[in-house]
């Protein structure tokens, strides 16, 4: 075991013998604790046939195992006030609950059966598979959704695990059969693609020795690490109408390629995107089309800095009437940033805002777990909690500049409009 | 043990309430005033929340260029929120902001300068915002579900107002009706977190104690009158997916009908807690609920959920369906109501009751794990009731019976109580 110094989070961090990952933080605000599992089973796993399969898993995985059928997992869990949220993002799928903290042993027995021995039964499967469906649908009546999905496949190319729809299509859910799930879990389900954070009112060597008793006897090779195409980014303009004239309102998505978070500027991106798009009510971008034209309820803008370079999204959601002159209010912003940079004033307000703001994103279980889930994926380290000021601390308006030159280029923007809205 | 309170009220009549809780470096304050939308009269529909929009433009003291930043130099964040019974607004931020969070909340009360231009500029972001809801085709129905089930009582109306009403208000209907409502005899400041109480109480004073108290005049109340018989509505326009929707007129949190319904909804759709700022974000346990069971699956619905809400007047417990694809709105409405007739005339078990009970207890833990939530949840209960009933929330679940939510049951879920609403979509056109 390792850990850090006394200071800050100071998790314990241990490694079983068969490379699982289990990591513990004892917190007392609550008599609680959150278990979140997650396991290297995000959408870029999908194989191209099979756009939506992680998703599906994630819908199907809690419905069943060797030893439990769907009704007694759902009884353990509504008897105890828990539930299970099972989560999927591009690269992680991640199984998350709160149980009170005399319910440890139980649920975490019970989350361990769901992630090793799931069965994914016929008649389950079947029924998940309408929902899915259905939530397919309700995606395609949401201008939100179409537009930022819709940038998304513009801006890295349908065939890129990037580029796909999370949920997949009607299409390539309905051909997703019962094998393809076990399959997907046989290869992505293994002790050393988990990561298993505990934090609430527990010893931490209490809580370490629990997971290690119900994850230790878990037995199967490593998963194979996603090896994913670095995205071109787009070197002209694009800008692609979704008509939804049967909505009251538009929604704009905008976007390019960032880095990885592995980048070293990656804290000069941080702090770019939060002046551009975040800070207050949307940095600059809210500024601008909420707070002084009045067009917008939302514009903000948001960055996911990934294993390969993941997109920097700008939205605003505004009446059809507006959409032109919301379009060249981005323009205006992004322009503006890309060639003077940010000022000295909005720099330190931003800094000062992301440090100061850790201890409230530390505050509760789930905020703390998450961040440690964050910590071990990127392999920020322990003390990253630590770390994180120094390293905003460190970065020069020059850098932030330079961020924003080498991304913030309208003529290069990947441009999504969906909604009650057709172009003059 | 009930956590240590301290309650004071400041010679113009503001209520404190402040609570030390040393679990992070950080404090938490909420200023809660007793105006939400059924104070609102014809014609100013959505005046309270375009007011609450107004109170983040600049004070007398805080020009409208230095808002902006005001919290966020530590790392604080800030928002607020309009709803029926009530209009707050929170500040969360290390314990040395405790002084500007407490001066930023007596100016909002005081100072607000309503600037014509603004008001201009406010009104299309909240008609973007109510446009926004609208692309949705399920807060659509709820919008229209309400209306329908309420005759007289202004619940009817949304929050966010009618359009019609948001074209016309003027500046002087905004502020004169935040001078009327923005007194401390009408307020509740609530302070949680690393603090020390005299200190606070201190800072409290030297902030609030200067603000003159008004007479705040209330619209006389009117009481629903008894529903005689279901009422329906159908919305039939362009969309992908089908929506139920089922409101039956509930209790009030002062009517000792509320808990027992509270354990109802949890034996029907899983416990969601009484938390309106933390409890929704959360699913809630709901596999082995009854309409679960009915309607997900057995694949006529993809979602089902409940929601009954501490009001100071009766409101509505609210049922919400999505069929599934291809799955015809009448097949889902008949197993609904076949589900709810059964527990109607055989009542809920004792085996149910402990179920309810453990949810509601583990969701009164979860929901209370921050000083944010555990300030929200104080001023939320000041402001239709009683701050205490906080603390007794526990004593009284657990003080529930088979009996009373049966008697609920039966009374509450009749179909002369019922309003159904359809979302039945027709097909998209190219």
């Amino acid at each position: 075991m390792t850990r850090t110094a006394p200071r800050g989070l100071a998790p314990v961090r241990a490694v079983a013998g068969n490379g699982a990952v289990l990591i513990a933080k004892e917190s007392s605000t609550t008599p609680a604790v959150t278990i979140h599992a997650a396991f290297h089973a995000g959408t870029v796993y999908d194989p191209p046939e099979h756009a939506g399969l992680a998703h599906f898993v994630s819908r199907t995985i809690d419905r069943g195992t060797e030893t439990r059928t769907a009704e007694e997992i759902a009884e353990s869990l509504d008897g105890r006030g828990v539930s299970l949220s099972v989560t999927v993002n591009r690269h992680v799928l991640s199984l998350i609950c709160t149980c009170l903290v005399e319910d440890l042993d139980p649920i975490l027995a019970l989350v361990a059966d769901i992630a090793m021995r799931p069965v994914f039964p016929a008649e389950e499967v079947e029924t998940r598979r309408s929902e899915i469906v259905t939530l397919i649908r309700q995606d395609e009546d949401n201008p939100a959704t179409v537009a930022n999905e819709g940038m998304l496949a513009d801006l890295y190319g349908q065939a890129h695990p990037y580029g796909r729809r999370p949920r997949g299509s009607v299409a390539s859910v309905e051909a997703i059969d019962r094998a393809a799930l076990r399959r997907f879990h046989a290869a992505r389900f293994r002790p050393g693609s988990l990561s298993l954070v505990m934090v609430g009112d527990v010893e931490t060597s209490r809580a370490i020795d629990a997971a290690r008793a119900v994850f230790e006897p878990w037995r199967a090779a490593p998963a194979d690490v996603a090896l994913l195409p670095e995205p071109a980014a787009p070197g002209t303009r694009s800008v692609r109408v979704v008509p939804m004239m049967n909505k009251a309102q538009a929604d704009i998505a905008y976007g390019f390629t960032t880095i990885t978070r592995a980048d070293p500027a990656y804290y000069a991106y941080w702090l770019m995107n939060n002046i551009l798009g975040q800070y207050s009510i949307g940095g600059r971008l809210g500024d601008s089309i909420r707070e002084r034209q009045g067009m917008a309820y939302y514009a903000f803008s948001s960055m996911d800095a990934n294993v390969i370079a993941g997109p920097l999204t700008i939205r605003a959601g505004v009446s059809a009437a507006n959409v032109d002159r919301a379009l060249a209010s981005i323009d205006d912003e992004v322009r503006r940033m890309a060639s003077e940079g940010p000022l000295e004033s909005e720099i330190k307000e931003s800094r000062q805002y992301l440090i100061y703001s850790l201890p409230r994103t530390l505050e509760t279980n789930v905020g703390i777990a998450n961040y440690l889930q964050t910590e071990e994926f990127f392999g920020l380290g322990l003390d990253y909690d630590l770390r994180v000021a120094g390293l905003l601390e460190a970065v020069t308006r020059e850098e932030v500049h330079e961020a924003a030159r080498r991304t913030l280029d309208p003529r290069a923007a990947t441009v999504v409009i969906a909604g009650p809205y057709a172009p003059r | 043990m009930s956590p240590q309170v301290h309650e004071e009220v400041l010679d113009n009549g503001l209520r404190v309430l402040a609570q030390e809780v040393r679990t992070a470096p950080l404090a938490s304050v909420w200023c809660w005033y007793r105006v939400g939308s059924k104070d609102e009269g014809p014609g100013l529909t959505g005046v309270s929340h375009w007011v609450e929009h107004m109170n983040f433009k600049g004070t007398t003291n805080i020009p409208r260029d230095k808002v902006k930043g005001i919290i966020e130099q530590f790392g604080g964040y800030w928002n607020g929120y309009t709803w029926i019974d009530q209009t707050t607004y929170t500040e969360t931020a290390t314990r040395d902001a405790l002084d500007r969070m407490l001066f930023i909340e007596s100016e909002r009360m005081a100072n607000c300068l309503y600037d014509p231009a603004d008001c201009e500029s406010e009104r299309t972001v909240i008609i973007s915002e109510l446009q926004g809801g609208e692309n949705d085709p399920d807060t659509l129905l709820d919008q229209e579900l309400t209306a329908t089930a309420f005759r007289a009582h202004p619940y009817r109306h949304p929050t966010i107002g009618w359009l019609a009403d948001l074209e016309s208000m003027t500046r002087e209907d905004l502020y004169g009706y935040y001078r009327r409502h923005y007194v401390p005899n009408n307020a509740t400041l609530v302070i949680v977190g690393d603090i020390d109480t005299k200190d606070a109480m201190t800072r409290v004073v030297q902030h609030f104690g200067g603000i003159a108290s008004g007479e705040v005049k209330r619209r006389r109340p009117t009481r629903e009158p008894e529903q005689l018989g279901e009422r329906r509505v159908t919305l039939s326009r362009e969309g992908t997916t089908a929506y139920l929707k089922l409101g039956f007129h509930a209790p009030s949190l002062s009517d000792p009908d509320f808990f027992p319904v509270l354990v109802l909804d949890a034996v029907l759709t899983g416990a969601k807690g009484v938390n309106l700022w933390a409890s929704f974000r959360t699913p809630p346990p709901q596999r082995s609920a009854r309409l679960y069971r009915a309607l997900v699956n057995t694949g006529l619905a993809s979602s089902v959920m409940g929601g009954v809400i501490p009001t100071q007047d009766p409101f509505l417990y609210t049922i919400s369906i999505t069929a599934t694809e291809g799955t015809p709105l009448d097949r889902v409405e008949a197993a609904a109501l076949a589900e709810l007739d059964r527990v109607r005339t055989g009542g809920v078990t004792p085996a149910e009751l402990t179920k309810a009970r453990n949810q509601l207890r583990a969701r009164l833990v979860f929901e209370n794990d921050s000083i944010t939530n555990i300030a929200h949840q104080l001023g939320y209960f000041q402001t239709i009731a009683d701050w205490r009933v906080f603390h007794s929330l526990r004593e009284r679940i657990d003080a529930v019976t088979v009996e009373q939510v049966s008697a609920a049951a039966a009374a509450r879920l009749a179909p002369a109580n019922r309003t159904v609403g359809w979302f039945d979509p027709i097909p998209v056109s190219s």
